[in-house]
């Protein structure tokens, strides 16, 4: 093709589908003077609804190609010099051709399994094992039909070879029940993007967004409080976001009034799922924690032929340190290798390398089998591993405890370095040490503890931290039960800054002293805080009291927010049982607003507010798991937990 | 080959590690896996110098708690796409003692 355009003038392309497209728009791109033939009513009929359909015929035109629509072609004329001359349709009409590209649609290649008798319809004809009518025979891939669909993209055609791959290794589980795809078109200067069911119909409701002058076209398919499909042109950035909302079936009434403006209005958090990965420049530094540039990461997708986010955290060591990263780097893959690219739903993304199985999967397996321990997960599962990894054991132990609290064993080996020596390891493998000061509160005798523990191992830096309290920085491991010794001494605890955990209650001074103050800030700071000590949970939890709405304790950024007002509290976000809600429901490393972001605050709602019994159940199954919660500074001294600390000496 | 005693295997938990400080070879880590294969390494990740024994074991393999390079128990090797090595140390256990080779 590429040597005609050189010497030929005429294109005809037959077929204005994705394929045609792309290859017409290629011809044009070499010099040709091109047209699309299409039999149906607009471009790209399968992927677009009319008004995008003539959105996108518009600005192709502008781009020099020229259409016929509605055409049917009904012989190539042959020329005198034996190649083909025109192309002649239906209608009597003739224009001129020096090459016609078909591009009428893709037919799978099945006769070998129907000469072996196997049952094809315009397909291999399988069920959701990917078996054919064969018991002996599996077929993936675009030649096979499942549930009347055959595929043509290779996103769907994973997922299928993964559900093949299970069951031939005799695993016997996963199911294949059909892919919802999305499209992408390569054209540079065109972006559209389409997915699930973007016509509607009987039953769905649609949101609409048209700015023709602008060139900007969206249609969002609503049905059931559910996203279904949706199409969208020139505005392509958050495809992905609506995607995802698509695949996760997230009820979406509670952001339906700003939902077509996409995820930035919605609100966004962190730049967990920022919408920009398409329009940032190469230069752009992605992962701030690595210094991973957009270009970085786009170049190792496409030299590298990755397809997962796991792929391109190793590969790049984007977003594989604190992670915030991680919806960028996904947006950016998604735009990168378009309809290859294919989220899984949330609650089904496996957990590590190590299994298939989802969080939400383990947990609820966790749950209902009651299992007590790791060994009994990786066996009920089926793990590939055997013990896991580092992603997924401390994941485990966490559901584990927080399912069974008093129970299920903690498991030291499961738990990152800083759990298990109950302080934060720095880059040069020393330690810091965070007493507890409960709402911020101390004493002239605990400073004083303190500086003298300072001086006595030499501590390098103290730093006050953002949460409150004092920081020793620089300690050696083995100073470490010293150092508690001292501090356990003059009654402080640990401040579990380390942990997955309950971190600080940030107060202001509150009525207690401010003559603004209309409720005790600090008086509940330091109930909350005692309530809530050696609380795990998937992430770190901060919370904030407030005296009055000027709000000094900057209690509305906080995983809960308590602000005092003249006749009670207003809480952000909060409330009796909602940190139990989040301990059983958020997945691992899942903070408190991305967890709400995902379930959405309608469901959380439903569960703390409106359900008073519910409600008492949490707070009581919290106030359960919390009993008896010792200082893990203080336990670690005991006999046998000490022994980490201490290194063997050899002799020289 | 001369061997050294270090301790016995129960002091060094299954799926963790200890540290032995040898005046003349510095920091070794010695990481005892589930079925009790013990390895030692010298405690010190290519990457950035990182405590290989405060990581978390699993198989043959720690990763790095500074930044969670995966390093091989038996080869001292960084797991690909990662490159590097660390020392590896010859360790042996006999009647329930942990031995290193001098
Ligand atoms: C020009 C073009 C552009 C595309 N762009 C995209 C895109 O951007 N994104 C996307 O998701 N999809 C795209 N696709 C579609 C995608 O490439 C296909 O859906 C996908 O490759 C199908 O995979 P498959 O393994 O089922 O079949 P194939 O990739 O066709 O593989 C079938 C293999 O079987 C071999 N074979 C056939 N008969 C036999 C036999 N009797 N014995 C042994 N071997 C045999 C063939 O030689 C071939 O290697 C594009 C397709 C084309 C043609
Ligand atoms: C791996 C990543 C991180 C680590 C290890 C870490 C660690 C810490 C520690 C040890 C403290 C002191 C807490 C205390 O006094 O108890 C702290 C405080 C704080 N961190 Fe982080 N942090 C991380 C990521 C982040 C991120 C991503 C943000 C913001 C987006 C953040 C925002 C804060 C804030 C605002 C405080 C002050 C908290 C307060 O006032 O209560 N941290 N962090
Ligand atoms: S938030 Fe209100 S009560 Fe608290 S210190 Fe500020 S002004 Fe005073
Ligand atoms: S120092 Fe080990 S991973 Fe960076």
């Amino acid at each position: 093709m590429i040597e005609t355009a050189k010497v030929h003038k005429h294109a005809v392309v037959i077929g204005g589908g994705l394929l045609g497209l792309e290859a017409a728009n290629g011809l044009k791109l070499r010099g040709m003077d091109v047209t699309v033939v299409h039999l149906g009513p607009w471009l790209l009929e399968r992927q677009l609804d009319e008004v995008a359909g003539k959105m996108l015929q518009k600005s192709l035109e502008d781009k020099g190609l020229k259409f016929l629509l509605q055409k049917q072609t009904e012989m190539l004329v042959k020329g005198e010099s034996g190649r083909v001359a025109a192309v002649r349709f239906k209608d009597g009409m003739t224009i001129p051709a020096d090459l016609v590209v078909m591009a009428a649609g893709i037919r799978p290649n099945y006769a070998l399994a129907e000469k072996s008798g196997i049952y094809c319809n315009r397909g291999i004809v399988v069920n959701d094992t990917m078996q054919t009518y064969d018991p002996k025979v599996y077929a993936v891939g675009e030649c096979v039909t499942h549930r009347g669909i055959a595929y043509g993209l290779v996103a769907p055609l994973f997922e299928q070879a993964k559900v093949a791959a299970n069951h031939l290794a005799g695993y016997g589980i996963g199911r294949y029940t059909g892919s919802v795809t999305s499209t992408k078109l390569k054209v540079t200067g065109i972006d559209l993007f389409s997915a699930g069911d973007f016509m509607g119909g009987e039953g769905t409701e649609e949101i609409l967004l048209n700015d023709p002058y602008g060139g900007v076209y969206k249609k969002l398919v609503i049905k059931d409080n559910k996203l279904v499909g949706g199409v969208m042109y020139g505005d392509t950035a958050d495809g992905p976001w609506y995607f995802q909302l698509l695949k996760d079936g997230r009820d979406i009434h509670d952001i339906r009034d700003s939902l077509i403006f996409g995820q930035s209005l919605v609100g966004d958090v962190g730049h967990a799922g920022n919408s920009k990965a398409a329009a940032m420049a190469d230069s752009a530094e992605v992962c701030g924690c690595n210094g991973v540039t957009k270009g970085t990461i786009v170049k190792a997708i496409k030299e590298k032929g990755l397809f997962t986010l796991d792929e391109v955290k190793k590969h790049t060591k984007a977003a594989s340190s604190c992670g915030s990263c991680a919806g960028l780097v996904e947006q950016i893959l998604a735009s990168t290798i378009g309809g290859a690219y294919t989220p899984a739903a949330s609650d089904s993304k496996p957990m590590c390398g190590c299994t298939e199985h989802s969080h939400a999967k383990v947990r609820k397996l966790i749950n209902d089998e009651h299992l007590t321990s790791k060994e009994a997960v990786f066996a009920e599962l089926g793990w590939t591993t055997p013990n896991g990894c580092e992603k997924c054991r401390p994941a485990i132990n966490y559901y584990l405890i927080s399912t069974w609290p008093h129970e299920a064993k903690d498991d030291a080996q499961s738990r990152f370095i800083n759990e298990r020596a109950h302080a934060n390891i720095q880059k040069d493998g020393t330690y810091s040490v965070v007493p507890r000061m409960w709402g911020g509160l101390t004493t002239p005798a605990e400073l004083r503890a303190i500086a003298d523990a300072a001086e006595k191992y030499k501590v390098p830096t103290v730093k006050v931290t953002g949460g409150q309290r004092i920081d020793l920085l620089g300690i050696k491991k083995e100073d470490l039960p010293g150092i508690w010794a001292d501090l356990n001494a003059a009654g402080m605890v640990s401040g579990h800054a380390y942990g997955k955990s309950i971190r600080t209650v940030k107060t202001c001074v509150g009525a207690e002293h401010c003559r603004f103050g209309t409720q005790l800030a600090m008086d509940m700071g330091v109930k909350l805080e005692k309530m809530l000590f050696d609380m795990y949970a998937p992430h770190k939890v901060k919370l904030a009291v407030s005296g009055c709405p000027r709000n000094c304790a900057e209690a509305g950024i906080k995983d809960v927010g308590v602000i005092g007002v003249d006749s009670g509290y207003e809480l952000y976000v909060g409330g009796n049982g909602f940190l139990q809600l989040y301990r059983l429901e958020g997945w691992y490393l899942e903070r408190t607003c991305h967890w709400l972001e995902r379930v959405g605050l309608d469901y959380v709602k439903g569960k703390i507010v409106e359900d008073e019994d519910g409600r008492k159940a949490l707070y009581a199954a919290l106030r359960k798991a919390l009993k008896d919660a010792k200082d893990p500074w203080a336990t670690s001294r005991e006999a046998e937990a000490i022994k980490q600390f201490i290194p063997i000496k050899l002799e020289a | 080959m001369n061997w050294k005693l270090i301790c016995k295997l129960e002091e060094i938990p299954q799926l963790g590690s200890r540290v032995v400080h040898w005046p003349e070879r510095g920091k070794i880590a010695v990481f005892r896996t589930s079925d009790d294969e013990v390895f030692a390494l010298h405690d010190k990740c290519p990457h950035k110098g990182g405590p290989l024994s405060q990581g978390i074991v699993h198989g043959k393999r720690v990763t790095c708690p500074l930044h969670g390079w995966n390093i091989g128990l038996d080869d001292g090797q960084a797991v690909a796409p990662d490159v590097g090595g660390c020392k590896k140390f010859e360790v042996k256990v006999e009647n329930g003692l942990v031995l290193i080779a001098e």
